[in-house]
C-alpha cells in the first residue's frame, strides 16, 4: 500500500515525485513505457518561458513565473543544461504593435521581470538574423532553454534515489476506489494507495473522467518540428517568437539548451492521443513559417523532424486540484505550455497539497542534489587524461558527430533508472542524435548495451515494446 | 534454318556497364555488339545460354576477433544455384583463423566451386 | 610532443593508398590514424566483388581490395593508430586525438591529409514524414549488421534511393534471406552503376521504382509499412498515386555526404557543392600542407578512382615534406606566389570540377579532373575551354549523374597558354 502513485513519469510526474521524495511517504510512479521522459515531455521546444503569454491571475501564469524563477537554481541542483538566453516576440507590422503592447502588459501584471519593447535597430542589434522588415519585439531576458531530457531525468532520478519507486512498462487500465483506498488495475496487477496524481499527460482526461462525473477533455494538439544540425545553432542567441494567435505561440526559432537550432511548432489538433507522426504539410509549414521572422535558416542543414503532442485541455488551463467527489484523486492535468517551464512549479504544488492532506514530515536524510552523467567536454585537457587512465571507457568514441564516449554510455545505462534501449542512452547522452543520427553508431551502442545489461542483441529495442532493431540472423529464414 | 533473335543487355563486367546486343540463331551467338572489351563479349555468350555470377556472403567464424568472415564463391556458379550456394552457408561456422583464399566450404551446391575467405579473421 | 612528417586522418581506402604513397615518395615518419577496429574503412562491409578492375586488373571483394593495401602499409612497416579518434586539428597542424591506452593526446604533424570519408543521408536530413518506429536504417547502417556482425535488420524490406549501397543491400538482403519489396528512387534515373541494377534488381526481380518516393511511414514500435508517391519534375509527391506497402524495415539510400566537421574546425575553406574541401592541382587546400583525398574530398562511386587520387594526395604530400626539409632557397623556388593560378569554371551541366584550380607551374606532366554532372545527357560532348578557346571535345553516349566523369590534362598543354585565366568545363549537346 502507497501513500501517493504518480501516473505518469513526464515532467509534472516526475517533478512532483522529486518534490514528495522530501518527506516521509510511500511513493511509486506508474508508466506505461519503458522509461521517463516518453510522452509530451521529449518532444517540445525546450523552452523556459518568461511568462507574459498566459492570462492575468491564472494558475498558468503564476506557475510559469514560478517555474521560471526556480529553474536556474535547480539546474544547479540536478545537474541539467539550462541557459538564460532571453527570448524576443517579433512585430512585423506597426499596426500589431497594440497585440506587442498587451503582451508587455500582462507580462508586467504576471510579475515577468526585465521586459522591454525594442525598436527595430535595437533588435537588429541585438540577433542580426531577424528579418530586415522588423518593426519592434518584446525582449524578455528571463527566457531560456532547458533540455527537456535533462529535465525530466534529473528530476526523475533524484526521486529516485530519494527512495520513489518507478514500475514501467505498466499500463493503468483502470482505477477505482474500495473502503477510501484506490485501487489501480494495470497489465501489471493492482496497486494501492491512499492518494493517486493524474499526470497522465494527454491521457489525463481518460483517468479523470473515470472518477468524475464532470468530464473533461483533452485534445492532443500535434507540434512538428525541425533540428538542424550545430553548424546552425549560432544563427540566433535567443528564442525568437512570432505574436501569438488563437492555436498558441506560432513557430518559434531557437537554439537549444545543447547548441543545435529548432524550428517549430505547428499546432494541429487531432484525436489520437499516440499520433506522433509527422506530416509533410506540417514540416512545410514549418520550413516556410520559421523563414517569417528569422532570415537565411540554412534549410539544408535539416538533421531530424520529429512531433509531440501538447495536452489542450479547452479551458486552456493547468487543473491542478483534488477532483471534486473523488477524495484523494489529485489531477495534474491540461499541462500544456508553459509545461515544462513550470514543472518544478507544479511538482511544488503537488506535493504541497498532498503534504497537508497526508501531513507529510520531511525526511532528515533527503538528498538535494544530483549529478549527471559526466561529460568529458566539460574537463581540462589534463583532467581528460587522468579520467581516461582510471576509466578507458572515456576514451573510446562512440558517438562521432557528438562526441559521445562508452564512458558516458556505460553510466547512462547503469546510474538509477539507467537507459535500457537506444532512445534512453540517446536521450541521456546525445549518442544518436547528431549529424548522422546514429548511423554509425547505433549497431556500437546496442553491443554496449547488450554486453552491460547482459541481454542479446536481438532484446535490443530503439525505445521498448515491440521496437527490436534486429529481426534475426543471416539466412534464418532461408 | 532457325529465326533470328537479338537481346539487349547490360554488361556487368566492370563499372562502364556497356549496352550489349547479341544477335542469336538457332540457340547459338551469331554476335556481339556494344561491348568496349573482351569482358563484355564473355559476359553476353554466357549470359544467354548459361547466366553465371559470382555469389558473396558472410559464414560464421568461432574463436575469432570478429563473428562473421566474408566469403566469395572463387569462380562464378550458374544463376540457378545461387539460393542453393547461400542455403550450404547457413550452418557452416569455422574456426578462426581464417585468411583471404582459403578455402570454406569445397565444391559448393554440386557446382564444383569452392567457397573462399574474402577477410582475415584472427584467433584470439 | 610527438612530430610526424605527415599524419593521415582516417584509414580506408584513401588514407591507406595516400601512406602507400608518400611512402614510396621517400617519406618515413607517417602515421595513420583509424577510429574503427581495424584498417580498411567501409570496404570491410562492402563484402560483395567488383573492386579492382583498375587497379589490380581483377575483380575484388572489398574487404579483398582493403587488404592488399593493408598489406602494403604493413609490409612497409606504416605505423598506426587503431581505436584513435581525432578530436581537432588546429590550423599549425597540431592533431588532438584520443584513445583507450594514450588518453588524449597531441602529435605535431608536417603535414596532414585528410581522408575521413563520409556519412549517409539521414531519414531526418531527407524530411521524410511519419512515425519514428524502429526498422528505418541508412543501407550502410544495414550492411555493417548483416556484412559484419551477422544480423538482420529486417524481413519485408523497401529502399528508398538507388544508390549503389540500396542496390547492393536488395541483393544482400535478399541473399539473406529476406524479401525486398521495391526500391524507390525520387530521380528520374538510377543514381548507381548500371550493372548493379542488372545484378542486384534485374537477377531477383526487385521492381526499381523511379521517379518515387516515400511520403509516409506507418507503425510506431516498429515499421508497419510505408506509402510510395510518384513525384512530379520537381521532386513533388503527385496526390492520387499513393501506393501502399506492408514491411517491417526501411532502407535510406540517399546520397552521402563528406566528413568535414575536422576540415571545418581547422579553417578548410570548403566547395559547397560538393561538401568537401576546395582544392588546387596538389589536392591541397587551402592551408598549406592539408591536403584531402577520398570520399571526404567528394563522393566517388569507385574505390579504384580513390586510390588513385589518395595516390596523387599522397606524393604532393611527400614532395611539401621535402621542400620544407629542404634549404630555404629551394622552398622559395616552390612557392606558391610564382604563378598565377588557374580557376576551373564548372557551368552548363557541370556541378564541379576536383581540383577547383591549377598552379601550371607546379603541376605533374599529367592531371586528372574530376567532375560530375547535374543530370543525364546524351549524345553529348564534354567540351573544355582554355578562357574563350575549346581544346576538348569528347562525345560521349551518355552521361549521369551517378558516375564521376574526368578529363586528362597535360602540363604541356598548359604551358602553351601563358597568362591562361579559366579552364571551362561545361557538357554540349550534339
Amino acid at each position: 500500500m502507497y501513500d501517493v502513485i504518480i501516473i505518469g513519469s513526464g515532467v509534472s510526474g516526475s517533478a512532483a515525485a522529486r518534490e514528495l521524495s522530501r518527506y516521509k511517504a510511500k511513493v511509486c510512479v506508474l508508466e506505461k513505457e519503458e522509461d521517463v521522459c516518453c510522452g509530451t515531455s521529449k518532444a517540445n521546444s525546450g523552452i523556459v518561458h518568461a511568462g507574459y503569454d498566459a492570462k492575468e491571475g491564472s494558475l498558468m501564469a503564476k506557475l510559469n513565473v514560478r517555474g521560471n524563477a526556480m529553474m536556474e537554481q535547480l539546474s544547479k541542483e540536478l545537474d541539467f543544461p539550462f541557459q538564460r538566453v532571453g527570448s524576443l516576440v517579433i512585430c512585423l507590422r506597426e499596426e500589431d504593435m497594440d497585440k506587442l503592447q498587451a503582451l508587455y502588459d500582462r507580462g508586467v501584471a504576471n510579475g515577468v521581470p526585465g521586459l522591454q519593447i525594442l525598436n527595430r535597430e535595437e533588435v537588429l542589434e541585438m540577433e542580426p538574423n531577424i528579418v530586415d522588415n522588423v518593426y519592434a519585439a518584446l525582449y524578455a531576458p528571463s527566457a531560456g532553454i532547458v533540455c527537456p531530457f535533462g529535465l525530466n531525468i534529473a528530476m526523475a532520478e533524484n526521486a529516485c534515489e530519494n527512495g520513489v519507486e518507478f514500475k514501467f512498462d505498466t499500463k493503468v487500465q483502470r482505477l477505482g476506489k474500495k473502503d477510501d483506498i484506490w485501487e489501480i488495475h494495470t497489465n501489471q496487477g493492482v496497486f494501492k494507495t491512499k492518494y493517486v496524481v493524474n499526470a497522465a499527460g494527454v491521457y489525463a482526461d481518460k483517468f479523470h473522467n473515470m472518477v468524475s462525473e464532470k468530464k473533461i477533455h483533452i485534445t492532443p494538439r500535434r507540434g512538428d518540428y525541425c533540428l538542424l544540425d550545430k553548424t546552425a545553432g549560432a544563427h540566433v542567441s535567443k528564442t525568437i517568437f512570432a505574436l501569438p494567435n488563437e492555436f498558441g505561440k506560432g513557430i518559434l526559432v531557437t537554439p537549444t539548451a545543447h547548441g543545435n537550432l529548432l524550428l517549430g511548432p505547428t499546432a494541429i489538433d487531432i484525436e489520437e492521443k499516440e499520433g506522433t507522426n509527422t506530416t509533410r504539410e506540417g514540416l512545410d509549414q514549418v520550413l516556410t513559417k520559421a523563414g517569417q521572422n528569422v532570415k537565411d535558416i540554412p534549410m539544408r542543414q535539416v538533421i531530424t523532424s520529429f512531433a509531440g503532442l501538447r495536452a489542450h485541455e479547452e479551458g486552456h488551463e493547468f487543473i491542478i486540484e483534488e477532483v471534486e467527489n473523488a477524495k484523494g484523486f489529485i489531477d495534474c492535468a491540461g499541462i500544456e505550455s508553459p509545461g515544462l517551464t513550470s514543472s518544478p512549479a507544479i511538482g511544488e504544488m503537488v506535493a504541497g497539497i498532498l503534504k497537508e492532506k497526508l501531513h507529510l514530515e520531511e525526511k532528515e536524510n533527503f538528498i538535494a542534489t544530483r549529478k549527471g552523467i559526466l561529460d568529458p567536454n566539460t574537463l581540462t585537457k589534463e583532467e581528460r587524461v587522468t579520467l581516461i587512465k582510471e576509466k578507458p571507457a572515456y576514451g573510446n568514441i562512440i558517438c562521432r558527430c557528438e562526441m559521445i564516449t562508452e564512458g558516458e554510455i556505460i553510466d547512462a545505462i547503469h546510474r538509477p533508472l539507467g537507459a535500457k534501449s537506444l532512445d534512453g542512452v540517446k536521450r541521456r547522452t546525445r549518442a544518436g542524435m547528431g549529424r548522422c543520427q546514429a548511423g554509425f553508431c547505433s549497431p556500437r551502442t546496442m553491443e554496449i548495451l547488450a554486453r552491460e545489461l547482459d541481454i542479446p542483441m536481438s532484446e535490443i529495442t530503439k525505445s521498448g515494446g515491440k521496437s527490436q532493431i534486429i529481426t534475426g540472423t543471416n539466412k534464418d529464414q532461408l | 534454318m532457325g529465326t533470328v533473335t537479338t537481346r539487349e543487355l547490360t554488361c556487368i563486367g566492370c563499372p562502364m556497364g556497356c549496352p550489349l546486343i547479341v544477335t542469336m540463331e538457332a540457340g547459338e551467338v551469331i554476335s556481339v555488339t556494344g561491348n568496349t572489351c573482351k569482358r563484355g563479349d564473355v559476359y553476353a555468350r554466357k549470359e544467354v545460354t548459361n547466366p553465371t555470377r559470382i555469389v558473396t556472403s558472410t559464414v560464421r567464424v568461432s574463436g575469432g576477433d570478429a563473428d562473421m568472415v566474408s566469403v566469395k564463391t572463387k569462380e562464378d556458379i550458374p544463376k540457378g544455384k545461387i539460393f542453393e550456394c547461400v542455403k550450404a552457408l547457413k550452418s557452416v561456422e569455422v574456426p578462426a583463423p581464417v585468411h583471404i583464399g582459403d578455402v570454406l566450404v569445397k565444391d559448393v551446391a554440386g557446382t564444383g566451386v569452392d567457397i573462399v575467405a574474402t577477410k582475415n579473421v584472427e584467433s584470439i | 610532443m610527438k612530430t610526424y612528417d605527415i599524419v593521415i586522418i582516417g584509414g580506408g581506402p584513401a588514407g591507406l593508398a595516400a601512406a602507400v604513397s608518400a611512402r614510396e615518395n621517400g617519406i618515413q615518419d607517417i602515421l595513420i590514424l583509424e577510429r574503427d577496429k581495424e584498417l580498411g574503412g567501409i570496404l570491410n562491409q562492402c563484402i560483395h566483388n567488383g573492386f579492382g578492375l583498375h587497379t589490380f586488373k581483377e575483380e575484388l571483394t572489398g574487404p579483398e581490395y582493403a587488404g592488399r593495401f593493408i598489406k602494403q602499409v604493413m609490409d612497409l612497416g606504416i605505423e598506426y593508430k587503431l581505436h584513435t579518434m581525432v578530436m581537432d586539428i588546429s590550423s599549425d597542424k597540431i592533431v588532438t586525438a584520443m584513445n583507450r591506452e594514450e588518453g588524449l593526446f597531441e602529435i605535431q604533424a608536417g603535414a596532414v591529409i585528410l581522408a575521413m570519408g563520409c556519412r549517409e543521408r539521414s531519414r531526418g536530413a531527407l524530411n521524410i514524414p511519419g512515425y519514428r518506429p524502429a526498422g528505418i536504417y541508412s543501407a550502410g547502417t544495414a550492411q555493417r549488421l548483416v556484412n559484419m556482425e551477422g544480423y538482420m535488420p529486417g524481413r519485408e524490406v523497401v529502399i528508398l534511393g538507388s544508390g549503389d549501397i540500396g542496390l547492393i543491400m536488395a541483393r544482400r538482403m535478399t541473399l539473406e534471406g529476406a524479401k525486398v519489396k521495391v526500391v524507390a528512387e525520387l530521380m528520374p534515373y538510377s543514381g548507381g552503376l548500371k550493372r548493379n541494377i542488372v545484378q542486384c534488381l534485374n537477377d531477383y526481380d526487385i521492381p526499381l521504382k523511379l521517379s518515387h518516393t516515400v511520403v509516409d511511414i506507418k507503425g510506431k514500435e516498429r515499421v508497419e509499412g510505408i506509402t510510395l508517391a510518384e513525384v512530379d519534375g520537381k521532386g513533388k509527391p503527385i496526390p492520387g498515386t499513393e501506393e501502399e506497402y506492408t514491411c517491417d524495415t526501411l532502407l535510406l539510400s540517399c546520397g552521402l555526404i563528406p566528413e568535414n566537421e575536422i576540415s571545418r574546425g581547422m579553417g578548410v575553406d570548403m566547395n559547397p557543392v560538393t561538401s568537401g574541401p576546395k582544392v588546387n592541382e596538389s589536392l591541397e587546400t587551402n592551408i598549406e600542407g592539408v591536403f584531402a583525398c577520398g570520399n571526404v574530398l567528394h563522393v566517388h562511386d569507385l574505390v579504384d578512382f580513390v586510390s588513385e587520387e589518395a595516390k596523387t594526395a599522397g606524393r604532393n604530400a611527400a614532395e611539401y615534406v621535402k621542400n620544407l626539409q629542404a634549404d630555404t632557397d629551394d622552398r622559395d623556388k616552390h612557392s606558391r606566389e610564382e604563378a598565377a593560378e588557374i580557376v576551373l569554371n564548372p557551368v552548363e551541366g557541370v556541378r564541379y570540377t576536383v581540383p577547383s584550380t591549377i598552379n601550371p607551374v607546379h603541376m605533374d606532366e599529367n592531371l586528372t579532373v574530376r567532375f560530375r554532372v547535374g543530370g543525364v545527357y546524351k549524345n553529348c560532348y564534354v567540351s573544355v575551354y582554355f578562357d574563350e578557346e575549346r581544346v576538348i571535345h569528347k562525345k560521349r553516349p551518355v552521361v549521369a549523374p551517378g558516375e564521376m566523369e574526368q578529363i586528362k590534362l597535360t602540363k604541356e598543354q598548359l604551358m602553351k597558354y601563358p597568362g591562361l585565366k579559366t579552364i571551362t568545363v561545361k557538357i554540349e549537346e550534339a
